[in-house]
């Protein structure tokens, strides 16, 4: 389950060694933006120790390498990918062969560290205008792609406009992210909401991302996580009807029927594999014990 | 009737008769902000007096030219129910000869009483009074609020000294601490900094652990068979204690839960609380912020407690005695459940009881809320450096990392763990900080006892070695 | 073995983060410790800090520590950090 996923500024060890107490399903060791350039090689060496050390048992660990046209990337997948991280998120992912090189170096790396192939997934942030009119070709670009995530900052940079909360400007990538990472069959995450002191504004811009059809939602502060949780969990409603679809399918197979409908709906295969996931989730969720915000 | 106002301090301590040996008082409801200890400390200096006892009930860094006092032997002993790290530090160093007794905000109104620790002159600072020492602490620039802590000094001393910066005309509107018990008064410039004396507001922490950690605390509440209508409900000032009464506050709006009222202490968050009809009324022992001073003034239901009613364990009840249930923090926490909140875990004096005691002894549920480590250092070990509350009156303490209950309180830890929260043994807890940090090496103890704490019974708790 | 040729550092002095110098010397190791808490955790401090300049061959270097606070694995990378920055040729 991975509904939120929080930056963690990869040099700053107060914030990393809570990392997985923060409440987010997955949290993103970043050696990128909030690491200054003096610094990108005691950041490596830190999150390097950080995964291999402490055992972030709550949270899935992304790693935000350097991007491509920076000197560290290769760095920065050299002592990282011997730990197994679950996902690198590389930046600045403009189009299929970017993806295709870093998959490439990555490949080499797990085989030469003796790790089966295609252990470290990708989730490729599309930040370039370029990016968003290629994200398909980019979801598809390689096995190693799980997601896509949207960085609506530097995004608005290449757009030449400004970064709003209301988030007008970042529609059309939103919806072209959802659309391209569904037609390639991964998930698709949105961009971290604006305002760290608005408590109440999270909660919109999540609902309306969900809305989009998005997976779940990045976050730079740890005050949105719960927020964004709450509204990326199914809800009772989605819960009830999820197991009535499986209910409705082990009647129709024990009555031998094929076609299958539910409340004047068929139910095709879309419709299962998201029940499916749903009730995955539910029970995750139950483990969870409750969750903490009641 | 002579007229009681008097010209000056000087003027004042002079016809108090105080002498060498005597001891003199002071309640902290200015804080930080205090500018009336000093002085009056100045003065009995400057007139040559010596070998004084200082019962202040709480003492903050601003009443750091007491350790030069002790050093020149102007006073030779303090008691006191907290000390701040700055002067805990010096004590702690073995600055003083004799120890520091520490007592807690109900066993130093009792101890008064009982005529074990009598007060010869108590300097009261008064926010507003008027000539016959009819005084408050609701009104004036000073304004404090409550004057809780000061009416046991009021009532018991030899003599009361007045020291106000708001000379009101004869008779005080709504006066806390009559004339009956006044023998002087005397107006100076200002009795404080009022930005030193209440915070605009108090905050709820933005810290995510201490949210995090505040929410379990609630969680904990609500299901602790407590949160019913006629609930009690006390909770210190820090960041994560206010957070947790935040989020009580939200659970017990949408429960439609209506509680009696509410202890301390009192916050801008508990006056919400009382506005919210969270609770009847709020008991008022000490104002923390400029919303807990403006309901204190306006509201009838916000009402105005001593010490003594508050929380001493000679009266024939208190208040602490109805509480249901109380957040407290701590330094340490030993695997009995013992709690340290006089010294750091270096053994440097920064804190004192205050309620700690009091409050843990009379509620029916007393948690701790706390990190489970902080800066390397777990917060859980086998031993605590002193013993400020006892075990046997802790029944909870919530980390980020778990909630232990004390196995003294078996049916808690039953229905906490059916409403599946996560509890863990407190070793348990432990262990899982020294994975994090590793075992720290034990600390020896100093050679010299510089503090007695003294339980709020009158028995010695503990006692504080030199660092 | 690793010559420590140029004064080299890393880390903060930020809550639970160390600040660790090399300085080159012809002194064999030693090292100078300042912690928040040197009582309880010192000899631990002193151990890890020997256990990488041993690692990584680091047989002479003046080492100036000050602890915030700092877990284990964060001590590790900041010396481990500090000395490749400071290295000069392996012999």
């Amino acid at each position: 389950m991975r509904r939120s996923m929080l930056f963690l500024p990869g040099n700053t060890p107060n914030i990393i060694i809570n990392g997985d107490e923060l409440g987010a399903d997955a949290v993103i060791l970043d050696l990128e933006d909030a690491v200054s350039p003096s610094e990108k090689d005691a950041a490596r060496i830190l999150v390097r120790n950080a995964i291999k050390l402490l055992k972030f048992e709550k949270s899935e660990v992304l790693v935000r390498i350097n991007s491509m046209d920076s000197e560290y990337w290769k760095s920065d997948l050299a002592e990282i990918v011997p730990l197994k991280p679950d996902v690198i998120m590389p930046p600045k992912m403009s189009c299929a062969a970017d993806v295709q090189a870093i998959d490439s170096y990555i490949t080499e790396l797990e085989s030469r560290l003796g790790i089966e192939n295609n252990t470290v997934k990708l989730m490729p942030l599309i930040e370039t205008a370029l990016g968003v009119e290629n994200a398909f070709q980019i979801a598809t670009a390689s096995r190693r792609v799980c997601a896509l995530q949207l960085g609506g900052e530097d995004l608005t940079a290449d757009l030449r406009c400004k970064r709003t909360k209301e988030g007008n400007e970042i529609d059309y990538a939103r919806k072209r992210l959802v659309c391209a990472a569904r037609a390639a069959g991964v998930d698709a995450y949105d961009t971290p909401f604006t305002d760290v002191n608005d408590d109440e504004g999270i909660y919109a811009d999540a609902e309306y991302a969900k809305s989009l059809g998005f997976t779940g939602k990045a976050s730079i502060s740890p005050r949105h996580v719960a927020a964004i949780n709450q509204v990326f969990s199914p809800s009772q409603e989605d819960i009830d009807y999820a197991y009535e679809v499986m209910e409705a399918i082990r009647i129709a197979k024990e009555q031998g029927r094929g076609a299958i409908s539910l409340r004047g709906k068929m139910i095709d295969a879309p419709i299962v594999a998201r029940a499916q996931q749903t009730i995955a989730m539910a029970e995750e969720l139950l483990m969870m014990a409750g969750g903490r915000y009641e | 009737m002579s007229n009681k106002l008097v010209k000056t301090l000087r003027e004042a301590i002079e016809l108090s008769g105080l002498k060498e040996g005597m001891t003199v008082s002071f309640h902290h409801h200015l804080r930080n902000g205090d500018y009336v200890l000093n002085m009056v400390m100045e003065e009995i200096a400057a007139m040559n007096i010596k070998g004084l006892t200082v019962n202040a009930s709480s003492l903050f860094d601003t009443h750091l030219p007491l350790i030069d006092h002790a050093r020149k032997n102007v006073v030779t002993k303090i008691q006191t129910d907290y000390m701040s790290g700055a002067i805990g530090r010096f004590i702690s160093q073995g600055v003083m000869e004799e120890p520091v007794e520490f007592r807690t905000h109900g066993g130093r109104p009792s101890a008064i009483e009982l005529g074990v620790t009598p007060v010869d002159v108590a300097f009261i600072a008064a926010p507003s009074s008027d000539a016959m020492g009819n005084c408050t602490g609701k009104y004036g620039k000073s304004a404090c609020g409550s004057l809780g802590y000061a009416f046991p000094d009021a009532m018991n001393a030899k003599k009361v000294v007045v020291i106000t910066d708001n000379l009101m005309p004869y008779p005080l509107a709504d006066w806390s601490i009559p004339e009956t018990y006044v023998d002087y008064v005397v107006e100076v410039e200002a009795i404080g900094d009022p930005s030193g004396i209440v915070s605009g507001t108090t905050k709820i922490t933005r810290d995510p652990i201490g949210l995090i950690m505040a929410a379990d605390a609630a969680r904990v509440i609500r299901h602790s068979g407590l949160l019913e209508d006629g609930f009690s409900f006390q909770t210190g000032a820090g960041g994560a204690s206010l957070a947790a009464a935040k989020f009580l506050k939200d659970i017990m709006l949408r429960e439609n839960i209506k509680g009696s009222f509410g202890l301390g202490g009192i916050t801008g968050y508990m006056v919400d609380m009382l506005k919210a009809g969270c609770f009847q009324s709020l008991l008022d022992v000490q104002c923390f912020d400029l919303e807990a001073v403006e309901s204190i003034r306006s509201n009838p239901n916000h009402q105005e407690i001593s010490a003594t009613h508050y929380a001493s364990p000679s009266a024939k009840s208190a208040v602490v005695d109805s509480l249901d249930v109380v957040i407290l923090g701590a330094t340490e926490i030993d695997t009995d459940f013992n709690v340290n909140v006089h010294t750091d875990s270096n053994g440097y004096i920064m804190g004192g009881s205050g309620g700690h005691s009091d409050t843990a002894a009379g509620a029916k549920l007393s948690m701790i809320i706390a990190p489970l480590s902080r800066a390397r250092l777990p917060i859980v070990t086998d031993r605590v450096t002193c013993i400020s509350t006892p075990g046997k009156d802790i029944d909870v303490l919530v980390t980020q990392k778990g909630i232990a209950v004390n196995p003294r309180n078996r049916e808690l830890g039953e229905r906490l763990r059916q409403a599946g929260l996560p509890i863990v043994d407190i070793h348990e807890l432990k262990r899982i900080a020294e994975r994090i940090t590793g075992v720290p090496q034990r600390i020896e103890k100093g050679e010299r006892a510089v503090a007695k704490v003294i339980y709020r019974d009158g028995t010695l708790l503990d006692t504080i070695y030199s660092v | 073995m690793t010559k420590i040729v140029r004064r080299a550092y890393a880390g903060t002095i930020e809550s639970s983060d160390v600040y660790v110098e090399l300085e080159p010397c012809d002194c064999g190791i030693d090292i100078q410790i300042e912690s928040v808490v040197l009582k309880q955790f010192g000899d631990a401090i002193r151990g890890v800090v020997s256990e990488m300049l041993q690692q990584f061959e680091v047989e002479s270097a003046k080492v100036k520590i000050v602890d915030r606070g700092a877990l284990d694995c964060v001590i590790r990378a900041r010396v481990e950090a500090a000395i490749k920055r400071g290295e000069g040729e392996q012999i």
